[in-house]
């Protein structure tokens, strides 16, 4: 959902006799039975298009009209967009799989347990029915949370365009605030996540002001421990800078510890070090950059108790 | 924009109306269908006073064009109550616990509960109060609407119910 960035300037709308009226401009609306057909559309109609999946990010901005779409290309026809499966050693989610369908999935619940305790914390139940994993990571809004967790898993994306199909790492997906390494013509089609190994921690530490709210700073860690250490780390960071963040230092700083007090402060200290938040609401650049290192200490210490090495 | 025919069941019924894409479900049963009972309580898709039941999903109306809604079930507070009039436990619940002042929340918290006790026919304090989290009052202080759910979660599963003191 964008509405964390323009909430608080909800008189930006259509202005009907002095009241603000919030009424989407008009669009055609496709709905398309499959991939192929989704793709064709975005490429006759191009920026004149935009994709809808669960909608809970779109329709608040069409709503404000700070989208304006010609055409609407709904995703919710195509069956191929769902579901989670294992394809070797890889899982592979659906693009169009809810947060809801993501918390009630075993298999995900097995494999990839920071999913489940992700999702529980985006928005609330209502969103979690309708909003997809898709959505959450495709567009690049820096307050979703499932980015910066499939950057620290090491997630792919799976891209379908009128070129074919291309993979496209999550760490290199995000260019800048909605900027994204996708193709106008291109659809975000699942995510391919390399199943972490079995016994590994994980941990996903949101700060937030309220139930619901977006991060006001959020730290996702997934780690391995051997002998007492840390073999291999990963830290990905939500809503403290533009994009995303891999928080490759301060990972690094744990590693071949057992985590002792000075590794988890140079690791809240690297997590500070490149968090750039926005001021706003939730506090000043500096708290937020200070809560990114806190909740990076957190996730690392919990992650760590997961561990079974 | 020319109107298209959107289709689907409402309570049990069939409906229809001749609206454009960018329709909101929310007025497509308010304006179009006649169904006031799902209220527009705030402009962000944060106060869920419009949620409805979907298919076995909650879902705020205000973020979702009738047309996404095609040919699918719809449940709104005007289906709650039996054919004879007589109250759903919820419609009940909220009723003896007093967990409404203006019941400008109320149909959307209503619909919320009314699946999460699908979910969870057994929720405990926390469990409600996430549950409907999604769902903001600004009268109660919420211990009522919780109570309420409550009282109708344990009518529903055939045990005593403690009446709201006077």
């Amino acid at each position: 959902m964008l509405l964390s960035h323009y909430a608080r300037e909800s008189n930006v709308g259509a202005i009907r006799g002095g009241r603000t009226v919030l009424i989407p401009g008009a669009f055609a609306y496709h709905r398309p039975a499959d991939l192929a057909e989704a793709v064709a559309l975005l490429g006759r109609f191009d920026s004149d298009a935009r994709l809808i999946a669960g909608g809970h990010s779109l329709i608040p901005m069409m709503k404000l009209r700070l989208a304006l779409p010609g055409h609407l290309i709904d995703l919710a026809g195509i069956a191929e967009l769902k579901g989670a499966r294992l394809e070797g050693s890889e899982i592979v989610i659906g693009a169009m799989t809810t947060q809801h369908e993501i918390i009630g999935d075993d298999l995900l619940a097995q494999r990839v347990p920071i999913l489940r305790e992700t999702a529980e914390l985006i928005a609330d139940p209502q969103v979690r029915y309708v909003g997809t994993i898709g959505g959450n990571v495709a567009n690049g809004d820096p307050g979703n949370d499932m980015p910066a967790l499939m950057m620290a898993l090491s997630a792919t994306y799976v891209l379908r365009g009128a070129g074919g199909e291309r993979r496209v790492a999550a760490r290199g997906y995000y260019r800048s605030t909605y900027e994204t390494a996708a193709e106008p013509d291109e659809v975000l089609a699942a995510i391919r996540i390399p199943a972490p190994p079995r016994g590994h921690g994980w941990a996903y530490e949101k700060l937030k002001r309220k139930v619901g709210d977006y991060a006001t700073a959020a730290a996702a860690a997934i780690l391995t421990v051997s002998g007492g250490r840390i073999a291999t780390c990963a830290i990905g960071l939500t809503n403290v800078a533009g994009t995303p963040l891999l928080a490759a230092d301060a990972a690094a700083a744990v590693v071949g510890t057992a985590l002792d007090k000075p590794a988890l402060a140079r690791a809240a200290g690297a997590a500070t070090a490149i968090a750039q938040p926005a001021a706003d609401g939730r506090g000043s650049a500096e708290y937020r950059a200070k809560m990114a290192g806190v909740m990076t200490a957190r996730a690392l210490a919990r992650a760590f108790a997961r561990a079974r090495s | 924009m020319s109107l298209t025919d959107v289709g689907m069941t409402v309570n049990g019924k069939a409906m229809s109306a001749a609206v454009e894409p960018r329709t909101l479900l929310i007025h497509y049963l308010r304006e179009n269908l006649g169904l006031t009972g799902a209220h527009i309580g705030c402009d962000t898709s944060h106060c869920g006073a419009c949620t409805v039941d979907i298919d076995g999903r909650s879902v705020k109306s205000c973020t979702m064009f009738a047309v996404q809604a095609e040919g699918e079930n719809v449940l709104t507070i005007e289906g709650m109550a039996g054919a004879d009039g007589k109250l759903h436990v919820l419609q009940e619940a909220f009723r003896e616990m007093h967990g409404l002042q203006c019941g400008y929340c109320t149909p959307g918290m209503i619909m919320r509960a009314h699946r999460l006790l699908h979910e969870n026919p057994n929720p405990t304090e926390s469990e409600i109060r996430i549950g409907i989290s999604g769902n903001l009052c600004r009268c109660t202080g919420y211990q009522n609407i919780v109570s309420a759910i409550q009282y109708a979660a344990a009518k529903m599963a055939g045990l005593e119910v403690k009446e709201a003191a006077e």
